[in-house]
């Protein structure tokens, strides 16, 4: 193995030519090892899917985005909201934090029947999943954050007399935000996860409801471009918070 | 005749314990004049920096009396009247230099800030940091953000400087540089500087008067009066023989002390 450094042409020329050569073994190889196409369809057949019902897939990915990304909204921002009282109240952090780490426990596949009995079929339990699944590591990483600024920054804002206020806006807040966004990241991807389970527990439309009706129709090329376009899904939000991490934590 | 500068009478200095308060310097009675350069010269675990807190209203006393310019600590804190350097210089790392230097202008009761002038650029000036005013503090050195630490400090125009080993991070170089440099802010603005360092050479260089203090329990030990040996201006040489032999008082001061 060379060590060195890699030059920039190699650096962007190697992942394309490393995904390149995978996706080229997986059209080639795999067939002819005999691997039938009801099992894993060639990269072809799928992006045929995508030439031939190009509709039918971009139905279903529009409420699957519509959920996950007001799960993700709704789920971060109540975490936010929560790390704040929790960071100002001792004595609420000590008396509900153990509760919110207790239903931490409940793994969301559990409970994704229950908000589906108490929110009907619709749209709004898939939020709620992913809005739970986001949730959590939200507002670990949140309160984390708040916490984050030193003794000698605290110190500089109380010699200048400083409300709680500003010490919020201007010293806690920014602290936070390297923080915040390392949750989001991770809550892009697991917005739409969540998204999905819902849909499968019960729902008509959306790519998860496409991959259980795939699957069940033996339809391969189908569910594999579900899976691709639900993995373009978390890319796109993925991205996304990425490019607004850029745009608000500039130094560093 | 103003009222000193500080001024405490059985003074019990040390922090709020778990069980109960840790005291760490007991019954200082210390008085400083105004417009003074004071340096407060120990080893670790003195007090020196629990003191200048207690100055700064950071924290209470344990127990006997200060008067800082004839008023309550905390009254000069919501005063404006002290500004604080750190160890670590202390800026807000998603702030230019100019805008770390604005924060005291932009915090604090409204009717406060409004008073204070926008010095920014003066200040900057003065530092000569004019030039990296858009910097962002990790694009600076060291010395520069302490620099910065200080003219963020005087923008309010305290009445009273007070400074923790605010160059203790730094290379000697840099240090020295940095030493004359706040001589000559001292001179022009005429507030009254506590200084804290556990450097004999930095303290005997830039005090007027340099107190030592001596650990376990912290004490005051020494008290020299530099003036006859530095004059009004309080200037001096490092290689002066006066001045090397005051620092072999203290070093022999502070062993006494150990």
């Amino acid at each position: 193995m060379n060590r060195g450094a890699l030059s920039p042409f190699a650096q962007t020329v190697l992942p394309i030519l490393g995904a390149g050569s995978l996706i080229l073994a997986w059209q080639f190889l795999l067939p002819l090892a005999g691997v039938p196409a009801y099992i894993v369809p060639t990269p072809t057949a799928i992006a045929g899917v995508f030439a031939r019902n190009g509709s039918l897939l971009l139905s279903n990915l529009w409420p699957t985005a519509i959920e996950a990304l007001s799960g993700f909204v709704l789920g971060n921002l109540a975490a936010v909201l929560l790390a704040i009282v929790f960071v100002h109240s001792r004595t609420l952090q000590a008396a509900y934090f153990p509760v919110v780490l207790f239903f931490n426990t409940i793994p969301v596949l559990a409970l994704a029947p229950v908000v589906i009995l108490i929110f009907g079929l619709g749209m709004l339990p898939k939020i709620v999943i992913a809005a739970v699944i986001c949730f959590f590591p939200t507002l670990i990483n949140m309160i984390r954050g708040l916490e984050s600024a030193s003794p000698s920054e605290h110190e500089l804002f109380r010699v200048l007399s400083a409300t709680r206020w500003e010490i919020f806006w201007r010293l806690r807040l920014p602290r936070a935000l390297p923080m915040l966004f390392a949750s989001l990241r991770i809550a892009s991807a697991t917005a739409v996860i969540g998204a999905i389970v819902g849909e499968w527990i019960g729902s008509d439309k959306g790519l998860g409801s496409l991959i259980i009706q795939a699957t069940f129709n033996y339809q391969s090329d189908r569910l594999y471009a579900a899976i691709v376009l639900s993995s373009l899904l978390s890319i796109g939000f993925f991205m996304t918070v990425v490019a607004a991490e850029r745009w608000s934590v500039r130094y560093r | 005749m103003a009222a000193p500068a500080i001024e405490t009478s059985g003074l019990d200095v040390g922090y709020p314990g778990r069980h109960s308060p840790v005291t760490v310097i007991s019954g200082l009675e210390l008085t400083v004049e105004a417009g003074t350069f004071l340096s407060i010269l120990g080893p670790s675990g003195c007090g020196k920096s629990t003191f200048l807190r207690v100055v700064a209203d950071l924290l209470a006393p344990l127990a006997g009396t200060i008067r800082v310019m004839g008023e309550t600590p905390s009254a000069v804190r919501s005063g404006r009247g002290v500004g604080f350097v750190f160890q670590e210089s202390t800026l807000l790392p998603w702030r230019t230099a100019r805008e770390n230097v604005r924060l005291p202008i932009q915090v604090g009761r409204r009717s406060l800030s409004r008073m204070i002038d926008d010095r920014a650029d003066e200040l900057l000036e003065l530092v000569g940091l004019s030039a990296l005013s858009e910097r962002l503090p990790h694009q600076l050195s060291g010395g520069q953000r302490q620099r910065l630490a200080i003219a963020r400090a005087l923008l309010g125009e305290p009445r009273l400087l007070l400074m923790d080993e605010p160059f203790g991070a730094l290379d000697e170089i840099t240090r020295d540089r940095l030493n004359d440099e706040l001589l000559n802010l001292w001179r022009r603005t005429g507030t009254t500087v506590l200084f804290v360092t556990h450097s004999i050479a930095e303290a005997v260089y830039l005090g007027q008067r340099v107190i030592v203090l001596a650990a376990h329990p912290g004490r005051i030990v020494a008290d020299h009066d530099l003036r006859p040996l530095k004059g009004p201006d309080n200037r001096c040489s490092r290689e002066d023989p006066a001045i090397v032999a005051a620092m072999a008082r203290m070093r022999s001061a502070l062993g006494a002390a150990s």
